[in-house]
């Protein structure tokens, strides 16, 4: 099949980008959307132009790395990475636009990579719990109940695409942050800095610039694991019961730094 | 200052500012399409109505003094709904207006995969407002939308005050074009509602997978009803159900 590529180019976080229109003549349906990248990237090679910059790792569905806007959805497709997107989604003669994750805390690094650092700030904030050191405790020691393990566990599901953000059209990570809120947060191991947790993931999520939730639900359809709006729900819920027990933010933030 | 008056700071903090605002809101747009009803008992019900909501909690308190407690809390909630929705809507463009460098739109495309009355609040909730400003000119001032002396003032002079609010409506909204405005208004007002009621939940963390339906089923109710039992007023008017007093 051949497709048609429109696709964003930009030097870097400085120099103004533009879309670029490519052709892919050599398309097999079963190829995945990133092998199809390498393919027309081969060829931008052998012609002697700058390939296309794109980010990828592990090309099966659970690292996180691949992004990209596809026609204006991210990941292309409801419920995957872009890597388990195949070309057989698209129809022969398509031209598919492709664009870069596009947030303000995101900023361009080259092409469709963009820098994600904002989301590891956001983790450092309250992403963890405090565990003493020593030898590992007894299996089972802390009796955890199964329908909190599986809650726990959808939430952990979360891989830090930031699809969220980008199908969200209020640039907000708060499915992203609502997520390890609420995957620690069912967890007996997580009670102690629960609020704690919440109110310094929000503080660290304002600095970074990300919008606000509106509930419109776009970031929960283009999860590709899923993640439900509920986490947001419950990140709420922590929020207020913090504010109720007058806990305060206890992390720097970089705009608090610099003031 | 600590505890809940620090809510403001945060962004979840400003969207629980704009949730229990738009409960109060939600509250008074509910009775406010209720008690209209009494409009089709007529005109005698529905003018003693009126005295009745500024004689509420005689004899403890006097005339229209629990009616200007109300009146004072919803301009304080219509006051926090809109700074809460405008700082948050600031905050959202600022993140979403990236890449000023290319300066370019967001996205070259961007495909709706949720409800579009969620894309409508902030549009909407201008609309409203506008609409709000002109309902209160309207029916409560009689400034605009009446031709010289077709709206009646109450009168004070009696022993007892008198009100005209039936025949006010009618006149009213024997105008095609006011009640075409009044009636694209609600529409609005009914996508504010379906997508605010529901969220307003949400936004408290009062939402999960077990209730998520039954809150969505709690929004299409209220909003159906509010936009139903208003439309019902200029349509019953302008079809001669509700008439002039005679």
């Amino acid at each position: 099949m051949k497709v048609t590529l429109k696709v964003w180019r930009q030097k870097n976080a400085k120099t103004p980008g533009e879309f670029k229109t490519y052709p892919a003549n050599h398309v097999s349906p079963d190829m995945s959307f990133l092998e199809m990248l390498d393919v027309v990237n081969q060829e931008l090679i052998l012609k002697g132009e700058e390939p296309i910059a794109f980010d990828h790792d592990c090309r099966e569905g659970i690292c996180g790395m691949c992004s990209l806007m596809i026609n204006g959805i991210a990941h292309g497709k409801k419920a995957v990475t872009t890597c388990q997107l195949h070309m057989r989604s698209f129809n022969d003669g398509d031209t598919i636009t492709i664009e870069p994750w596009r947030a303000k805390p995101f900023p361009i690094l080259k092409d469709l990579v963009v820098d994600r650092t904002s989301f590891d700030r956001i983790i450092q904030a309250g992403g963890f719990i405090s565990a003493s050191t020593g030898s590992a405790p007894d299996g089972n020691s802390i009796p955890v109940a199964k329908p909190d393990a599986d809650k726990a566990m959808d939430a952990a599901a979360c891989i830090g695409c930031a699809a969220c953000v980008a199908a969200c059209p209020n640039g907000s990570a708060m499915l992203f942050t609502a997520a390890k809120v609420t995957h620690l947060g069912f967890l007996p191991q997580g009670q102690t800095e629960r609020h704690q947790r919440a109110v310094n993931m929000i503080a660290v999520h304002d600095a970074e610039g990300f919008g606000n939730c509106t509930n419109i639900g776009e970031c929960s359809a283009v999860c590709p694991k899923e993640i439900s709006l509920d986490t947001i729900s419950r990140l709420n819920r922590d929020i207020v019961v913090a504010a109720l027990k007058g806990i305060e933010p206890t992390v720097e933030t970089a705009a608090a730094q610099a003031s | 200052m600590t505890g809940v008056l620090t809510l403001y700071r945060t962004s979840v903090g400003k969207k629980v500012i704009m949730a229990l605002t738009g409960f109060i809101l939600v509250g008074f747009v509910v009775f406010h399409m209720y008690g209209n009803t009494k409009m089709y008992q007529g005109p005698e019900a529905f003018n003693a109505y009126a005295v009745g909501l500024r004689e509420l909690g005689y004899p403890v308190f006097g005339y229209e003094h629990l009616l200007w407690v109300a009146r004072l809390v919803l301009i304080g909630a219509v006051i926090l709904h809109i700074w809460s929705a405008t700082a948050l809507t600031m905050q959202s463009h600022k993140s979403t207006g990236a890449n000023a460098v290319s300066g370019t739109r967001r996205y070259g495309e961007h495909k709706r995969q949720t409800s579009y009355a969620a894309y409508t609040m902030r549009f909407g909730g201008i609309v409203l407002l506008l609409f709000i400003i002109y309902h209160i000119l309207h029916l409560t001032f009689g400034m605009v939308g009446y031709g010289p002396n077709e709206f009646q003032h109450p009168n004070y002079l009696g022993a007892h005050p008198e009100y005209f609010v039936y025949n006010n409506v009618v006149v009213g909204f024997q105008k095609p074009l006011i009640s075409g405005f009044y009636m694209l208004a609600m529409v609005f007002l009914g996508m504010h509602l379906y997508h605010g009621v529901w969220s307003m939940f949400q936004t408290l963390g009062l939402n999960s997978v077990k209730y998520t339906g039954v809150l969505r089923g709690l929004a299409i109710l209220v909003a159906v009803a509010v936009v139903i039992g208003n439309l019902s007023f200029p349509i019953a008017v302008m079809a001669g159900i509700v008439g002039p007093a005679v």
